[in-house]
C-alpha cells in the first residue's frame, strides 16, 4: 500500500522505524513540516492525516499507509496563492522565527473542524452546547499543544479567529 | 574581565566626559528620526509568505548528497575519566560509517571565546573538545556516531559502551557559595560599586527592606533544535548553521581547524528562534571534525536532551537586595549582592547587579556580584541577560518598600527615577520611564487596584495587580557593515551578514533603506544571513538593528559621494557638493532647490554603468561611553490566584516601553510581546532541574521544561512612548531583550497584592502558594 502525500502516491520506507515526520523531511524533502522535539511535546510536526491533526513525530510512516497526508506544502491552491489561514498569519503577524508556524497552521485547520463538529474541550462550560461557542479561551486551549517560543501567541489566536469568522459567514 | 579593562573603559569615559557631545555619533541627530515614509508603519514581514508555506529553509533542511547523520553519546558523570570505551558494537551496527571518540578525533584548537573585543570569536567555554578521556561536566559528548540514516545513527549510539572512573565533582550551589569568586568586571562595567557609605545609610534609614531573591537555571528552548549541515569541499569548510553569530562562528571554526578566514563559509538565512542559545557550542565543531574524518557531509540535529546537555542556559542566581528610604520614599541606600553559577570555563556574564545602578537615583550604593564555580556545563546569555534576573530582585524589593511605606508603587518609582546616570552622573541620551508608567497605568486601569493585599475576591479567586520597571542598555556594535547596490533599474539592494531569527531584520532594514534612499519599498531588497556578505557582528544585546542602521546610513553617504562623482558636470546637480544633495524620488536632488534632481538610472546610464555599490560601517560606539543610554519599560499585570489550588492565572499583561522610536509597529509589537511571554514563563513555570548529587540535568525535554502554552498567554497590550533617542541611529534603541525584563517582578508583585504572600523564589509554582 502507498501513502498519499498532498495528492501524490509515495511508497512507505523500507526501515519500519522511520517516523512520518522523517519520511516527509528526510526522504521526500518536504521540509515545511518541522521537527521541534521528536517526542510529542511541541506540535511543530503537526500534519493532517485523513483530515485529522496528528504529531508526525509520534506516527510511524507505516501507520500512514493507505491514508491521505496533507502538509503545509499542500494547503495552498495552485500557484502563489496562500490558504486563507496562511494569509491571516502574515496579516496578524502570527509568527516570528516561523519555525512553529507550519504546525500551528495545520493544527488550527483541523481544530476548526473539531469545533464545527461539536467536540468539547477542557474550557467548554456547557458540553451539551454544540457546537461550542468560539471564544479565545476555546482557541487557546485547543491550540495549547502547539508551542511557540518566540511568543507569537496573540497573533496566532487572532489569525485563527479571523479564519473562523470568515468561514462561519 | 580584568583590572586593565576597567582602567581602559574608565579612562575613555573620563576623556569623553570632556569631549563636546556634538562631536560624537549622533551629534547631528539622524534626519530619519522625523522624515519617515515606510518607517514606523505597520509592515508585514517580507519573509512571512515563505515561512507560512513552509518554504523558508532552515539549517537541517539543506539538501545534500551522500549525507551522514550524527548522533551524540553524552557522559553520565560530572567529573572523572573514561576508563573503558568499547565502540565495536556501534561500529558493526548497520549503516554506521564512523564512531568518533577522543581516540580518533582530529586535533582541535580551543575556539576563541565570545566577547566584545573579538567579533570573530564565538567560543562559549574554554575546555578542550573531545581531545582526552577527561570528563568535565555531566553531559559532555564522549562519542559521535555517523550513519547513513538518522535511525541507524540513533540506534548505534545506544551501543557505545563507556565505563567511567569518577572523581569528586562540585555540583551543589550552597557548597559552591563558600568558594565563590569575585570578578573585577561584569561585561564592560566594574563589578564592585561602593559609593556614598551605603551600609551606614541603610542602617540609619527610616524605612528599609532587606531580602533574598532567587531565580533558577533556565533554558532558551527555541522550537528549532540546534542544527548544522556541514561539508568539506576542496579544503574549505561549509556550514549551514542555525546561528545568531555567523561571522563569529566562521572565525572560530577557522581557528579550531587551522584554516584561513576565507576557508570557512557559514550560512544561516533563517534561525528558528535563538534568544541567546543559537551560538557556537560543541556540536558544530564535532560535526565538522567528524565530517572531515569520514570524508562526507554530515547533518547534526540535536535532540532536545542533547540541547540541554550541550548548550548552556541562564545561570541560577541568588540576590540579596536591601533598600533604605526616608519617610518620603527617597532612596538613601541600595545594596545589591548576589551569587550566580558561572563555572571557571564559562565566558558569559550575567550582570544582574547592573540593573539597580541605572534605574534609581539612590544616594548611596553597595553593589557586587560573585560567581559560583561548579563542574557544570558553561552558562550562556539568555534573553535580557543580567537585567532579567536583576529586575526580578530590584523590582520586587521596590514593591516591598512601597508596601512598607504605605505608598503607591508607581509613586515610589516616580520619586526615585534617575534623571541622569545615578552612578557616573552622565546625562541620559533620552529617558522617559515615568511616561511609560503613565501610559501603562492608564491602559490597565491601575486606579482599580486596591492597596490592601488580599482584598479583592471572586469566588475561590483572589485578584491582584502589580507593576515593575524593565530596563536594558543600548548597544551598537562597531564593525557591522552593509553594502548598498543600485542596479540599472534604479532599484536598491542591501546586503549584510546579519541574522534573522524572528526579529524582522530584513523587513525593518528594507523600510530603513527605502526611506534613506528615497525609494518606495518595492524597489528595495535586503539579503542577510551568509558570511560571504559584508561583515556583521552577532545578533545579541539588542544591538543588531542599531548597528545595521548605522552601517546602511554610512553606506548611503558613500553612495551619494560616488553618484555625484559619476554624475559629473552634465547633470542638474552639477556644482553641488555631496553635503548639498539628498536622496529623493529614486535619485539625488539639491537640498535647497528640489527641482534640481537626477535619478539613479539616469546617472548610471550616462556613466555607462550597470550598477554602483558602496559599503558602509558602524563606527566606534563612543556615544555609549559619554551618555547613559538605557531603554526602560513599565510592566503591568492583573491576575487571579486560586485559594484552593494555588493556581495563578494571568488575565492581563500590559507593557509600556520607552525605547526611542519604533521602526515597524507590527514587528515591534510582536517582539515586545514575545519577550514578555518569556518573562511570563520565567515567572510561572520555567526551571531547569539539576540533580545536585550527580550534576545531571533532569528536565531535558519540553514535557519537563515548561514554556508558556497558548492557554497561559492572555491578551497582551504593548504601548510605547515613541520619543526619539537623538543619539541612536533612526532615533531607535534596541527592543529585543527588554520585553523579558520586569515581567516576573510585576507578576510576583501582583501575586502579593492578590494574596498577601510575598514569593521571592522563581518560578511561582502552586506549591509555594498553598
Ligand atoms: S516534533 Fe513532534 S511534537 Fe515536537
Ligand atoms: S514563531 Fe518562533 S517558535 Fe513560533
Amino acid at each position: 500500500m502507498t501513502i498519499r502525500v498532498n495528492g501524490t502516491e509515495v511508497s512507505p520506507p523500507d526501515d519500519a522505524r522511520v517516523s512520518l515526520l522523517d519520511l516527509l523531511r528526510e526522504h521526500l524533502h518536504l521540509t515545511g513540516t518541522k521537527k521541534g522535539c521528536d517526542q510529542g511535546a511541541c506540535g511543530a510536526c503537526t500534519v493532517l492525516l485523513d483530515g485529522n491533526r496528528v504529531l508526525s513525530c509520534l506516527t510511524l510512516a507505516a501507520q500512514a499507509e493507505g491514508s491521505d497526508v496533507r502538509t503545509i506544502e499542500g494547503l495552498a491552491g495552485e500557484g502563489d496563492d496562500l490558504h486563507m489561514l496562511q494569509q491571516a498569519f502574515v496579516e496578524y503577524d502570527g509568527l516570528q522565527c516561523g519555525y512553529c508556524t507550519p504546525g500551528q497552521i495545520c493544527s488550527a485547520i483541523a481544530m476548526a473542524d473539531e469545533l464545527r463538529r461539536g467536540d468539547p474541550s477542557y474550557v467548554t462550560r456547557d458540553i451539551a452546547a454544540s457546537p461550542p461557542p468560539v471564544t479565545r479561551a476555546e482557541i487557546r486551549e485547543r491550540m495549547s499543544g502547539n508551542l511557540c517560543r518566540c511568543g507569537a501567541h496573540n497573533g496566532i489566536v487572532e489569525a485563527i479567529e479571523h479564519m473562523l469568522r470568515e468561514t462561519a459567514a | 574581565m580584568t583590572k586593565l579593562q576597567n582602567a581602559i573603559v574608565g579612562g575613555v569615559r573620563a576623556v569623553l566626559g570632556h569631549v563636546p557631545a556634538s562631536w560624537l555619533p549622533g551629534g547631528t541627530p539622524d534626519p530619519l528620526i522625523d522624515k519617515r515614509v515606510a518607517l514606523g508603519r505597520q509592515q508585514s514581514r517580507v519573509d512571512g509568505p515563505d515561512k507560512v508555506r513552509g518554504a523558508a529553509q532552515f539549517a537541517a533542511e539543506v539538501p545534500m548528497d551522500d549525507l551522514l547523520y550524527a548522533a551524540f553519546v553524552h557522559s553520565t558523570i560530572a567529573r572523572g575519566n573514561i576508563a573503558d570505551l568499547d565502540v565495536s558494537a556501534a561500529e558493526a551496527a548497520p549503516g554506521v560509517a564512523l564512531v568518533m571518540t577522543y581516540r580518533n578525533t582530529p586535533k582541535l584548537g580551543v575556539p576563541p571565546t565570545v566577547g566584545l573585543t573579538n567579533l570573530k570569536a564565538a567560543g562559549n567555554h574554554t575546555l578542550p573538545i573531545m581531545q582526552d578521556p577527561e570528563i568535565r561536566w555531566n553531559g559532555q559528548v564522549v562519542a559521535v556516531v555517523l550513519a547513513e540514516t538518522r535511525e541507524q545513527a540513533d540506534h548505534a549510539a545506544t551501543l557505545v559502551r563507556v565505563r567511567y572512573a569518577s572523581a569528586p565533582a562540585r555540583t551543589r550551589f550552597e557548597e559552591g557559595k563558600n568558594s565563590a569568586y569575585t570578578p573585577e568586571s561584569i561585561l564592560v562595567e566594574r563589578n564592585r560599586l561602593d559609593k556614598g557609605d551605603a551600609r551606614r545609610k541603610l542602617a540609619e534609614a527610616a524605612f528599609k527592606v532587606d531580602a533574598v531573591y532567587k531565580t533558577p537555571w533556565e533554558n532558551h528552548n527555541p522550537i528549532e533544535p540546534h542544527a548544522a549541515t556541514i561539508v568539506w569541499r576542496d579544503g574549505k569548510l561549509i556550514v549551514h548553521d542555525a546561528t545568531q553569530m555567523i561571522n563569529a562562528t566562521a572565525g572560530s571554526l577557522a581557528k579550531v581547524f587551522g584554516l584561513k578566514a576565507d576557508e570557512v563559509h557559514v550560512s544561516s538565512p533563517y534561525v528558528g528562534g535563538g534568544f541567546g542559545a543559537k551560538a557556537m557550542w560543541d556540536h558544530q565543531i564535532l560535526g565538522a571534525a567528524a565530517a572531515k574524518l569520514a570524508g562526507r557531509p554530515v547533518r547534526v540535529t540535536l535532540s532536545r536532551a542533547s540541547m540541554h546537555r550541550l548548550v548552556g542556559g541562564r545561570m541560577r542566581t541568588e540576590q540579596r537586595v536591601a533598600l533604605g528610604a526616608d519617610a518620603e520614599g527617597r532612596l538613601k541606600a541600595l545594596l545589591h549582592h548576589g551569587y550566580g553559577v558561572k563555572p571557571r570555563h564559562s565566558v558569559c556574564d550575567e550582570g544582574f547587579s547592573l540593573t539597580g545602578r541605572s534605574l534609581y537615583a539612590s544616594e548611596s550604593f553597595d553593589v557586587v556580584q560573585h560567581y559560583v564555580d561548579l563542574d557544570l556545563l558553561a552558562n550562556s546569555f539568555m534573553r535580557g541577560p543580567g537585567e532579567t534576573p536583576g529586575t526580578f530582585a530590584i523590582e520586587c524589593a521596590m514593591d516591598e518598600l512601597a508596601h512598607a511605606l504605605g505608598m503607591d508603587p508607581i509613586e515610589l518609582r516616580r520619586r526615585n527615577a534617575a534623571t541622569r546616570d545615578a552612578v557616573s552622573g552622565a546625562p541620559h541620551s533620552q529617558n522617559a520611564m515615568m511616561e511609560a508608567y503613565d501610559l501603562g497605568a492608564a491602559r490597565i486601569g491601575w486606579s482599580r487596584r486596591t492597596a490592601e493585599p488580599g482584598s479583592r475576591r471572586e469566588g475561590e479567586w483572589l485578584i491582584g495587580m502589580g507593576c515593575a520597571s524593565g530596563t536594558f542598555p543600548f548597544t551598537r556594535m562597531p564593525g557591522t557593515s552593509a553594502r548598498i547596490t543600485i542596479d540599472g533599474n534604479g532599484d536598491a539592494h542591501v546586503a549584510s551578514a546579519a541574522h534573522e531569527m524572528g526579529m524582522g531584520t530584513a523587513t525593518v532594514q528594507r523600510q530603513h533603506a527605502a526611506d534613506r534612499l528615497g525609494l518606495p519599498l518595492d524597489r528595495v531588497t535586503v539579503t542577510i544571513g551568509d558570511s560571504s556578505l559584508p561583515f556583521a557582528s552577532f545578533a545579541g544585546g539588542s544591538s543588531q538593528t542599531a548597528s545595521l542602521a548605522a552601517a546602511v546610513s554610512a553606506a548611503s553617504g558613500k553612495l551619494a559621494v560616488q553618484l555625484m562623482r559619476l554624475a559629473g558636470n552634465d547633470t542638474p546637480l552639477a556644482g553641488l557638493k555631496p553635503s548639498e544633495v539628498e536622496f529623493a524620488d529614486g535619485g539625488l536632488r539639491s537640498v535647497d532647490d528640489p527641482a534640481r534632481h537626477e535619478s539613479f538610472t539616469s546617472i548610471l546610464r550616462r556613466a555607462g554603468r550597470s550598477e554602483l555599490s558602496a559599503i558602509g560601517e558602524s563606527g566606534a560606539p563612543l556615544e555609549i561611553l559619554k551618555f547613559s543610554m538605557h531603554s526602560t519599560s513599565a510592566i503591568f499585570c492583573e491576575l487571579r490566584v486560586s485559594d484552593v489550588t494555588g493556581e495563578i492565572r494571568v488575565d492581563r499583561l500590559v507593557g509600556a516601553f520607552d525605547c526611542g522610536r519604533i521602526l515597524n509597529a507590527k514587528t515591534a509589537a510582536s517582539q515586545f510581546k514575545g519577550g514578555m511571554i518569556m518573562g511570563l514563563g520565567m515567572a510561572l513555570t520555567e526551571e531547569t532541574l539539576l540533580d545536585e548529587r550527580t550534576g545531571r540535568i533532569m528536565s531535558t525535554s519540553l514535557a519537563d521544561y515548561h514554556v508558556p502554552v497558548h492557554l497561559d498567554v492572555p491578551d497582551i497590550d504593548v504601548l510605547w512612548t515613541d520619543i526619539p533617542d537623538p543619539r541612536a541611529p533612526l532615533g531607535a534603541r534596541g527592543i529585543g531583550e527588554i520585553g523579558t525584563t520586569g515581567v516576573a517582578a510585576a507578576i510576583a508583585n501582583a501575586v502579593f497584592n492578590a494574596t498577601g504572600k510575598r514569593l521571592r523564589d522563581l518560578p511561582l509554582t502552586l506549591d509555594k502558594l498553598i
